[in-house]
């Protein structure tokens, strides 16, 4: 088959050829980006679900009367654990074990929590007492009003060390 | 075709028998998918009602789940029979690489599925494989929560993996299926001896549509004789804040999670994974100056330091695995210096040296040429993983101590 000559005379032909292959890619670049845009905002999780219900997240975990001082009280529905101290702080802890994700157990008589699945222990403050734990047990802050203790359960936090700031006390 | 190729121990039906057996998850799981639910409310029920009201429901579903383990243990046997007759090789060298991208989508498609059933096996086991992801440095979290459409594993995650497990995934498989078995004619067929290369050649229809129709009657008939008499497993509904003890990954996972507990997680979700990887793209391009492709084990050499490295790995595996449960736990004795390098650098500089020199060892044992070579570190590394595996599923029990297995 003859193969077909480009034609040198046309320097105005094959500069538009160039510009519009130019074009083309440029515009399909574009669209490969937008596509990509979406798709990476499909997988994202909504926060419009999360938001539809703005007071829902702080949630009522009993009477500031039900927590005897010194105790540890779980609660399961919200995942954490409720810790008051003897002078009657509370702290909130997470349920879930910063190492792979395993709700972990409070053994009331050696004073600890202990995680299932890789032997991870922590404090009554959730400090760890033993690996593989990489950090202490997340808290959430806690809110006491009206003689209820609430606890928002969208404001989990992560910490380095427990601090006593991140204890709440009645006033 | 060559004749050559039709010899049923070059290449076991390995790969025609994969074939099979994603044609048969397609088929059984398109019937699932009319009675199941993916939602975390309904999902455990639909599975249940279907076990028990529906005529043949357990046995549909115990086809799809032995299909699932025998699918990932074929392609595993598979990718070992390429390994080991060299067939990695050029041209088959974008083959292999493909073939390696189709593992790592069968793996996914085993690893969504396993959530499905909202058990207190599946939620765990993919809690923990998924917080696993979570120690990969900067693009670990995000990845992490896309996959699980949240911070923690929920109904987004199960519209997630639902869609993986029968959308994306499936359809992928398909293509690259496809382009594989192109690749494969395009380089000639099946790899021979280079003895065969010039060999007879016959006709395809009958010779090997004859063989494959065998074996996958048979492969068939061993997979139906399996599901009426085991059943999958569906433990209690799931409890999302009460984790069993111990709380186990899937068991093609157990090597990692067993290697977590020797090693700080960023060198067992990482580098060991991401060292493999790298080193199985690079395997087809090593340049090779023998000309023993084709051949199981390449030679007499390469049967004898084959079998040679098979025992050391085994002995070294147990030996480390033993070492570690006894010496005392780097954290404590050295808490200044970072975990990263006590349970990370440091065992991980002495597994590599071990390993070099062993492999000095065996090639002035054995005069290995290059291919040998590769191929006992092959073995080495499989070898160990399946100690690490063997060990997670067996040895492991409450609180992931070390115990004998009728203990766990």
């Amino acid at each position: 088959m003859k193969k077909r000559v480009k034609k040198t005379d046309g320097n105005r032909e094959s500069g538009r050829r160039d510009f519009l292959k130019k074009a083309w890619m440029i515009i399909g670049a574009v669209a490969a980006a937008e596509l990509a845009f979406f798709f990476i905002s499909l997988l994202k999780p909504s926060k419009e679900l999360k938001k539809s219900k703005p007071g829902s997240t702080v949630r009522i975990i009993g009477n500031i009367d039900d927590f005897i001082p010194g105790t540890v009280t779980p609660d399961r529905i919200n995942k954490l654990f409720i810790v008051r101290e003897s002078d009657g702080g509370f702290l909130a802890l997470s349920l879930i074990c910063p190492h792979l994700g395993c709700s972990v157990l409070w053994d009331d008589t050696k004073k600890q929590f202990d995680c299932p699945c890789h032997s991870s222990a922590f404090d009554r403050y959730g400090v760890v007492l033993n690996s593989p734990a990489p950090r202490p047990l997340d808290y959430f802050p806690v809110n006491l009003e009206a003689g209820k203790v609430k606890v928002d359960v969208s404001q989990k936090a992560k910490r380095r060390k427990f601090e006593t700031s991140q204890m709440t006390y009645a006033i | 075709m060559k004749e050559a190729t039709l010899r049923f121990n070059l290449t076991f039906g390995l790969g025609g028998m994969a074939a099979l057996l994603v044609v048969a998850q397609v088929v059984t799981g398109l019937l699932l998918k009319f009675h199941y639910e993916p939602s975390p409310e309904n999902a455990y029920n639909s599975i249940m009602n279907l076990q028990d009201s529906l005529l043949f429901g357990k046995m549909l579903r115990n086809i799809h789940h032995w299909s699932a383990i025998g699918l990932l243990w074929i392609v595993f046997l598979h990718m070992l029979r390429v390994a080991f007759t060299g067939a990695y090789r050029k041209p088959r060298h974008a083959t292999w690489i493909f073939g390696l991208v189709l593992l790592i989508l069968v793996v996914l498609s085993n690893f969504t599925g396993y959530l499905l059933p909202w058990d207190q096996l599946s939620y765990w086991a993919v809690t923990i494989s998924t917080s696993l992801l979570a120690y990969v440095p900067l693009i670990g979290d995000p990845i992490r929560e896309a996959l699980l459409g949240g911070k923690e594993v929920g109904q987004a995650t199960l519209t997630n993996f639902f869609n993986l497990h029968t959308g994306v995934i499936p359809l992928l498989l398909v293509a690259l299926m496809a382009y594989h078995f192109w690749r494969v004619r395009k380089a000639g067929g099946v790899i021979v001896a280079e003895k065969d290369k010039d060999g007879a050649m016959v006709d395809t229809r009958p010779h090997l549509v004859n063989r494959e129709f065998v074996v996958a009657v048979a492969l068939l008939a061993f997979l139906f004789i399996v599901s009426s008499l085991f059943d999958g497993p569906l433990r209690e509904r799931a409890n999302p804040s009460f984790s069993p003890n111990p709380a186990k990954a899937p068991w093609y996972f157990m090597g990692l999670q067993e290697l977590l507990i020797h090693f700080h997680p960023f060198f067992a979700i990482v580098v060991f994974p991401l060292t493999v990887l790298i080193a199985a793209c690079w395997l087809p391009y090593i340049r090779l100056e023998d000309k023993n492709q084709g051949i199981w084990f390449l030679s007499d050499k390469g049967i004898r330091s084959a079998k040679f490295s098979l025992a050391s790995g085994v002995v070294f595996t147990v030996l480390f695995i033993g070492f570690s449960e006894l010496l005392p736990d780097p954290e404590l004795l050295l808490p200044s210096v970072t975990s990263l390098i006590t349970k990370g650098l440091i065992p991980f500089a002495i597994l590599a040296a071990t390993l070099y020199f062993f492999l000095q060892y065996i090639v002035r044992k054995f005069s290995l040429n290059r291919s040998e070579i590769i191929q006992s570190v092959i073995i080495i590394m499989i070898v160990s993983y399946t100690v690490l595996t063997l060990t997670g599923i067996f040895f492991r029990g409450a609180g992931m101590n070390l115990m004998w297995p009728w203990q766990v």
